[in-house]
């Protein structure tokens, strides 16, 4: 009764939705689906508890409750996943997911991963050109952060994006086609690897650091709003050092902003190590008035943790914290480098056997019984179609049409505005 | 030598003349991103030749405290698209630093260097040139080089120069661009114009890439019989005023061709000028061919945004048909 209820309202949402789309021609389609969204989030509950309690829920309805025990859970103790700053107590170091998780958690990193690789093989043929910067090794972070937010909460990065363009509802094919200038990409090709955009996330940004001001503004209208939502404003060890980050964390403490600030540290800026570029490398230290927390940035259920504990501590009004990812990416800085150059092909390969977000993961589910090898295979599998059709898509899907140069420069631009080009007889105008 | 091995070469002159230079940016110890400073860390010592960190508003006021000091600073900007964090530091310190004295201080000892311009597949934020956007601010010296020869040049000739200088490098030309560069030390002067090939028909104004593809058009256009008189402008603030107007008087048509786009570009400030030195002489109106009034350059239209040779030679018929 409560379903049918659900997909009544849902359908009567989408009606309105679309009422809303004939009455106001301007509004912007990321309104509407932020509305739809809000309404959703309301309304139904998501079958899969990913950002559930670390309590198993066993009455819990599950469309993809197997014939396992669904009250076994992966539990263990992340002793020293944390390190404090300003802080007296920090998250629970026992951390804990049930089956769905787990596999919900491997087959979202596994995506990321498989994506980045066939984004790498699409540069190497030339199919994407221009500036790519793959996040293969840091997929623990993204899967586990979006896991302690809800649908509304918001995020900012900088060109490191791919992964959390995924995760913040941007599908493969939205990614992959976007990095080879496609219509279906989900900026329609204009964008490119470095400015991937969805409801809530706010890019994608090509100049470093200049998003982190911007992530405390996003925090501040969702204060002004009186919204219980965070922005997560990412930026990495090198553009620590950018200044406009200290005018934000200064902004953010003053005016009590629900913003987590958090540091994805994979230990080096292009090609320079964090020891060698930053004075103080401890990166959750580095604002003596905002309160810091280092995470094992491999470990997905510790960064679930306290991403829970850091959004807790925000909404609360307690005003911003920091955040330091200690994670690593496996390829260079971006698809031009090589990523060898200021770092050993053992370092690389030490920290893929050793900490490797997505096998370790793996091996503690099935040490604790609630998945099988055959079962990671088979999702293994899934992943390896989900991207293979976002490929065929992003080589095969029709481009931008060259109209489109001269559109979005201006919103409603003035009448009888053109953009004027080379020549007297290349004004084109633009009507959007 | 190529565009960025004559850059080394003038570095490498430079550290080795004037003990006081330094030379320091994002990346430069090991050689840079495009190998502009190479070895020179080895030769001349980690206390000369060193990284910043990721902050160009502190690279730029950093050179211009060295600068006021007395040391010549050579600072680089890793991309000419990342230099506006620098740009209140350029505008508001460095440029006003003589004026504002009394001549008191100042802080010509620095030359900023950056690479610059489109190379093809550079998108949003690889592919700038802000050259217009320092064109507006008096007290400082914007150069672009076109080749190998010239960039030795006038960089030594920037780094020399007793005002703040901005130096751009076409980064397209970094290897591209070989030429039989002489090993000495020479410079080249600032605020003069070169006229690269002599004409009588149209007189046409540039500067860095675009200088290869106006030769094009030259060549295009003496096959049907037009001649035209191809300047580079080098220095593009202060500007030669007096060898592009001498050669306008001279022709009575003038195109200028630049990548930056078209509203308030560099061409803007010459077609006015010309306008107004050279109106009695003007047979036609100037033609600008310059890059949309779109973000320079949109990746997935960057062949459709940048001012090429059909576009240009559309230009020069345009104004021979005026």
């Amino acid at each position: 009764m409560r379903q049918i209820q659900v997909e009544l309202e849902s359908v009567i949402m989408n009606s309105y939705t679309k009422l809303l789309a004939i009455l106001q021609p301007n509004t912007s389609r990321r309104i509407l689906l932020q509305r739809r969204d809000a309404f959703h989030s309301n309304t139904v509950k998501s079958p899969i508890n990913i950002s559930g309690s670390s309590a198993v829920n066993t009455k819990q309805q599950s469309r993809f409750s197997s014939t396992d025990s669904s009250s076994k859970t992966l539990d263990y103790e992340a002793k020293n996943a944390y390190k404090l700053h300003l802080l007296e107590e920090g998250p629970k170091t026992n951390v804990s997911c049930n089956r769905e998780e787990g596999l919900e958690f491997y087959k979202k990193m596994q995506v990321v991963r498989r994506m980045e690789a066939s984004a790498n093989n699409m540069y190497k043929s030339k199919l994407i050109r221009g500036f790519c910067h793959l996040y293969s090794g840091q997929e623990a972070v993204c899967v586990g952060m979006r896991a302690a937010m809800d649908k509304s909460d918001s995020l900012i990065t900088a060109y490191r994006a791919h992964g959390w363009s995924y995760m913040m509802g941007v599908s493969v094919t939205g990614v992959l086609a976007e990095l080879t200038g496609r219509k279906s990409g989900c900026a329609e090709g204009k964008g490119g690897s470095m400015h991937m955009y969805a409801p809530n996330f706010y890019g994608g940004n090509g100049i470093v650091g200049a998003q982190v001001p911007l992530g405390a503004g996003v925090a501040f209208a969702h204060k002004y709003r009186g919204e219980p939502n965070i922005c997560v404003a990412l930026y990495g060890d090198g553009a620590a050092n950018q200044g406009q980050v200290f005018e934000a964390y200064n902004m953010a403490k003053l005016w009590a902003l629900p913003c987590i600030f958090v540091c994805e540290n994979n230990g080096y800026g292009m090609g320079t190590s964090a020891a060698r570029a930053s004075a103080n490398p401890h990166f959750y230290t580095r604002c003596e008035y905002i309160p810091g927390i280092w995470v094992d940035g491999m470990d997905v259920l510790a960064v679930r943790e306290a991403t829970r504990f850091a959004k807790e501590w925000c909404v609360s009004g307690k005003g911003p914290m920091i955040m330091e990812m200690a994670t690593y990416r496996y390829f260079g800085h971006s698809m031009s480098d090589p990523g060898t150059s200021y770092r050993t092909r053992e370092e690389i390969q030490d920290v893929r056997k050793s900490r490797d977000p997505i096998t370790s993961f793996r091996e503690k589910v099935i040490q604790a019984g609630l998945a099988s090898d055959e079962e990671f295979k088979t999702i293994d599998n899934e992943v390896k179609k989900i991207v293979e059709d976002a490929e065929n898509h992003a080589q095969n899907d029709p481009e931008l049409h060259v109209d489109e140069m001269y559109s979005h420069v201006y919103s409603n631009p003035p009448k009888n505005y053109m953009i004027r080009g080379c020549d007297s007889f290349t004004y084109k105008e633009a009507t959007k | 030598m190529n565009l960025c091995q004559a850059v080394q070469n003038s570095i490498d002159l430079t550290l080795a003349n004037d003990h006081t230079s330094i030379a320091f940016g994002e990346d430069v110890a090991f050689g840079g991103v495009f190998r502009c400073t190479v070895d020179l860390r080895q030769k001349y010592g980690a206390d000369r030749v060193f990284n910043t960190p990721l902050s160009e508003q502190g690279i730029v006021g950093f050179g211009i405290g060295c600068a006021v000091a007395g040391a010549t600073a050579i600072a680089e900007i890793q991309f000419a698209d990342y230099i506006f964090p620098a740009y209140d530091q350029i505008v508001n310190e460095a440029s006003k630093y003589r004026y504002r004295s009394g001549n008191l201080f100042d802080c010509g000892r620095l030359t900023i260097r950056a690479p610059w311009g489109a190379v093809g597949h550079g998108g949003l934020y690889h592919s700038q040139s802000p050259e217009a956007q320092f064109l507006h601010t008096p007290g400082i010296k914007v150069v672009i080089p076109r080749g190998a020869i010239q960039a030795k040049g006038l960089l030594l000739s920037c780094i020399k120069d007793d005002n703040p200088c901005i130096f751009f490098e076409p980064k397209i030309l970094y290897r591209s661009a070989k030429e039989n560069v002489p090993i000495k030390d020479y410079t080249i002067p600032l605020s003069k114009a070169e006229v690269l090939t002599e004409g009588t028909d149209i007189t046409m104004v540039t500067w860095g890439t675009q200088v290869h593809v106006l030769h094009e058009v030259v060549q295009m256009a003496a096959k049907e019989n037009i001649s035209c008189e191809l300047i580079d402008l080098r220095t593009i603030v202060p500007w030669d005023v007096d060898t592009v107007c001498k050669s306008v008087v001279k022709t009575g048509k003038l195109l200028i061709s630049h990548e930056a786009p078209i509203t308030g570009g560099v061409g803007a400030e010459i077609a006015a000028t010309v306008m107004k030195e050279c109106f009695l002489n003007l047979e036609a109106p100037i033609e600008r061919i310059c890059g949309y009034d779109v973000h320079p350059i949109p990746h997935t239209y960057e062949t459709f945004y940048i001012p090429s040779k059909w576009k240009c030679f559309d230009g020069v018929k345009r104004l021979m048909a005026y």
